[in-house]
């Protein structure tokens, strides 16, 4: 027993000015992070639309299929694509339908037929997705818009952004201080499909109102532009649903100025894939309308002059130099695979984060003083021993904070203040018990030993409990929530440790080392 | 210095009685609270909604706020929050816009254009879509419930040394819960009879430190939630937390009170039970004030300076911690004696027959 007080005592020099001096280590690289209610900011929760990327995948499938029926010469009469994932083909005969389901076995091996109907005119078979290919293109929707708002992100230049997966399909976003959230909501939000089609220039805009659209053709909005620029004054044109070229080719996409009329547009490079297709489809087409489209809307259609080589084009569309960066950035980063909903929107102003900081640190501070000197005029000596304990408390709180990367939240702050309040606890609890034994006429020495021993249990109980609570409470909340359960915790294995070992050590090196007699309690 | 003497012997064991009877009428008003309300008043973490917090230039009036979003939110909820002086209102609108543009931009416009560009900052925008509100109400009963079940456990085999029994009866009842769940169960009504079935698994097991620990812990939420009804507060995500730490600290007075019995208990077995009990709470009487107190100190302190975001958390737990000490002392160990008495006079016949 001695020898292990012994050793404690000489530990203690070694203990405690080490502990502060790898937490001022820690300081300038690894500094405690602050919550966005404290340094404002904005969370986000998205929901990615897995389903729709499904639909899309199916609907890809759809063309792939028509034209593999093609050229392996199985003849059919319609084969489209239909709401619910589906693809419903259209036969002449029962004969056409064993060919079919050969040509979706070899080729189409994540295909299977849902179901069959015998009709006059023909034979109707259902396509959906086998479940597990479905599964993974689910997969692949979610973790490319992760991978792609990441990188529309870190384009944008946001500080210390936090984006990952959460649950199945979520995706939660915080972005620290940022100054603009609508702008970086357009910005996350945008789906980004660019889509190159050729003009139906057969059909005019009036025609395809009155619902005299030809097959393979549909009505597209098209952006309003300002007047002097524009070609034409329509804002509405139909184009051919064939997709020659999306965004998925583009290597890079930046803001240039248009030097005659000092606006801003966005270049586009193309990769080699990219820039062999475009040079065949612009050499394909002289004279006719290529149309640029974005999320659905028409951006500009101009006449193709010549055969394009080199696998540039541009986009215009009269924007503003905020929107044509934007856009720069969301074409480099590439398409959302499926649109994403937003579940859950905080924003904190910086401002509020400032004033929280200020009240809780005042607030906790005030608290914190009143018991100090509480604990002084009820336990005099002893109690300025509990108070040393206390401040290494909040000092290992902090460290503990810092050296696990926590973050600290304004419900974190109530929790650093609540845990000095109850840190304090432990210290009484020895303290009454010591007060007990020596009114019980025990030595100061046996007193403290037995004081301590006896406390002891009673703390471990009532803080596990209390630790059951705090786990529970990381388990269950978000962002502030859990930032107090973390100081909670922490707060609470500090305490442990400060106030039964560290005060021990301090009472037995008094009383061993020093021979005090009389205990100041 | 010593504000509790040493000799003092308080009857609060000869109050349990009265003390049940005044926590029969908290709970019977906090029940009653709730379903004259029609439930709680669940803000926008779980209910769903746009909550705006929007900071004034100059001095202006719920009303004219209203005027100025009548076209934007016309049944918006528009509340002062803060000092006076502050100028600083809470808007809350039902509508969760799950498409990309937000509330608060149009908002930030139809003020800019009635009181004056630069007159209003918005401070804080908080848009919960119904899907995340309905799962945060399941997570925070769920975690009210893990919390009491693993205190439970705890408790019995720290007290009792029943470690196999209460853990058996912990694993039935979360693998139990998990799997009614998954067959479609309602998590709410779930719960709360995981919740009476615990207790009565308490009392058929006899694991009496558990049942009295439990049912005071229940006692302190039900009292703590049935007063922020009457007051018409707004259950936060923040207030659910305070109520799992409340949970965590009532809990942390009754045990050291159950120590304490544990510990008279071996000392010192002809004692009658009930006055050991008193004994007990009598001898923790001094160390229960001073916790509760400084606890208290600083929780005043954070209710009345720590701002607006925390102000409803700390009143949580401020009301938490007073009930909670209540009813560690007149709750949780005259169950004690109350499971002794009752268990005993079903004894006594059978010994009698026998």
């Amino acid at each position: 027993m001695v020898i292990f007080v012994g050793a404690m005592v000489y530990l203690t020099p070694t203990l405690s000015p080490s502990l502060p001096s790898w937490w001022k280590g820690f300081l300038p690289k690894e500094r405690i992070h602050l919550g966005l209610d404290l340094q404002g900011g904005m969370h986000l929760v998205l929901e990615v639309e897995a389903d729709k990327a499904v639909d899309n995948h199916v609907e890809r499938l759809a063309d792939d299929l028509k034209e593999t029926l093609r050229t392996e010469k199985v003849p059919f009469i319609k084969v489209e694509y239909a709401r619910g994932s589906k693809i419903v083909a259209q036969l002449a005969s029962p004969e056409d339908q064993t060919e079919f389901a050969k040509v979706v076995e070899k080729i189409f091996p994540f295909l299977k037929i849902a179901g069959a109907e015998m009709l006059a005119e023909g034979v109707t078979v259902n396509l959906i997705l086998q479940d597990t290919e479905a599964q993974r293109v689910r997969k692949m929707a979610e973790s490319q818009a992760l991978e792609t708002i990441r990188n529309r992100i870190d384009q944008f230049g946001v500080t210390e952004p936090d984006i990952r997966l959460e649950g199945e399909d979520r995706i939660l976003v915080q972005l620290p201080g940022i100054q603009d959230p609508q702008r970086a909501i357009a910005l996350i939000g945008k789906t980004a499909l660019l889509e190159f089609k050729m003009v139906a220039e057969e059909v005019s805009p009036q025609a395809a109102k009155e619902g005299k659209l030809p097959v393979g053709t549909k009505l597209y909005p098209m952006r309003q532009t300002d007047s002097g620029k524009t070609r034409t004054g329509e804002n509405q044109i139909v184009l051919k649903d064939r997709t020659l070229l999306t965004g998925a080719t583009i290597s890079n996409a930046e803001v240039r100025i248009d030097s005659q009329y000092n606006t801003p547009y966005v270049a586009l490079d193309f990769d080699a894939q990219g820039a062999r297709v475009f040079e065949r489809v612009t050499g394909e087409n002289i004279k006719k309308r290529l149309a640029i489209v974005l999320d659905g809307v028409v951006y500009s259609a101009p006449v193709i002059q010549d055969k394009i080589s080199g696998g540039k084009a541009t986009i215009t569309g009269s924007f503003t130099d905020r929107e044509a960066k934007d856009l720069a950035v969301v074409l480099r980063a590439g398409a959302l695979p499926a649109p994403v909903k937003i579940l859950e929107q905080r924003t904190v102003g910086p401002s509020l984060g400032k004033d929280s900081i200020d009240q809780g640190m005042l607030a906790s501070l005030i608290g914190a003083v009143g018991i100090v000197l509480f604990m002084i005029v009820y336990y005099r000596f002893s109690g300025v021993i509990a108070d040393l304990a206390l401040v290494l408390n909040i000092i290992l709180i902090l460290a503990g904070l810092a050296a696990f990367g926590a973050t600290l939240t304004l419900p974190g702050i109530a929790g650093i203040a609540l845990t000095i309040g109850m840190a304090v606890d432990a210290n009484v609890l020895i303290y009454e018990r010591i007060r007990e034994e020596l009114r019980l006429g025990k030595t100061s020495r046996a007193a403290v030993e037995t004081g301590y021993s006896r406390a002891t249990a009673t703390i471990l109980d009532a803080n596990v409990t209390t630790l059951i609570a705090a786990v529970v409470l990381f388990q269950f909340g978000t962002g502030p929530v859990k930032g107090f359960a973390v100081t909670l915790s922490i707060g609470l294995l500090a305490n442990l440790f400060t106030a039964i070992v560290v005060t021990r050590v301090i009472f037995d090196y008094l009383l061993t080392q020093r021979r005090v007699r009389t205990l100041s309690i | 210095m010593e504000l509790i003497k040493p000799g003092i012997n308080i009857d609060f064991v000869g109050f349990r009685h009265k003390a049940f009877l005044i926590s029969g009428i908290m709970i019977l008003v906090s029940v009653a609270a709730i379903l004259w309300r029609g439930g709680l008043n669940l803000g926008v973490d779980f209910a769903g909604g746009t909550l705006i917090q929007v900071q004034f230039a100059k001095p202006t009036t719920p009303q004219d706020i209203r005027e100025a979003l009548q076209d934007i939110v016309p049944k918006s909820m528009i509340q002062q929050i803060g000092s006076g002086d502050a100028n600083e209102f809470m808007i809350r609108a039902d509508i969760t816009p799950s498409e990309l543009q937000s509330l608060s931009d149009e908002v930030q416009g139809a003020l800019s254009k009635v009181y004056g560009e630069g007159q209003t900052t918005v401070r804080k925008v908080e848009m919960v879509g119904p899907k995340v509100g309905a799962d945060l109400r399941q997570k925070a009963l769920k975690a009210i419930y893990y919390v009491l079940l693993f205190m439970a456990v705890y408790i019995s085999g720290r007290f009792e040394f029943k470690w196999a029994i209460s853990g058996i009866m912990g694993g039935v009842l979360l693998v139990g819960v998990y799997l009614l769940e998954a067959m479609g169960l309602n998590a709410v009504h779930l719960i709360f009879g995981a919740l009476v079935f615990l207790l009565l698994l308490c009392w058929f097991l006899k694991l009496p430190y558990a049942l009295g620990a439990v049912l005071s812990l229940v006692h302190d939420v039900i009292v703590t939630v049935g007063l922020f009804v009457l007051l018409d507060k707004e259950f936060t995500l923040e207030v659910i937390a305070a109520l799992l730490t409340l949970v965590g600290f009532s809990i942390n007075d009754t045990i050291i009170v159950f120590d304490r019995i544990r510990e008279n208990r071996h000392k010192d077995r002809k004692q009658p039970f009930a006055e050991m009990i008193n004994s007990a709470i009598n001898l923790t009487l001094s160390r229960t004030i001073l916790t509760n107190g400084t606890v208290l100190f600083v929780l005043v302190c954070l209710f009345a300076l720590g701002g607006t975001v925390i102000n409803d958390f700390a009143f949580a737990l401020l009301v938490g911690v007073i009930v909670g000490t209540y009813s560690s002392i007149f709750v949780a160990s005259p169950i004690l004696i109350l499971y002794e008495e009752l268990t005993k006079s079903k004894r006594r016949p059978q010994k009698a027959a026998a």
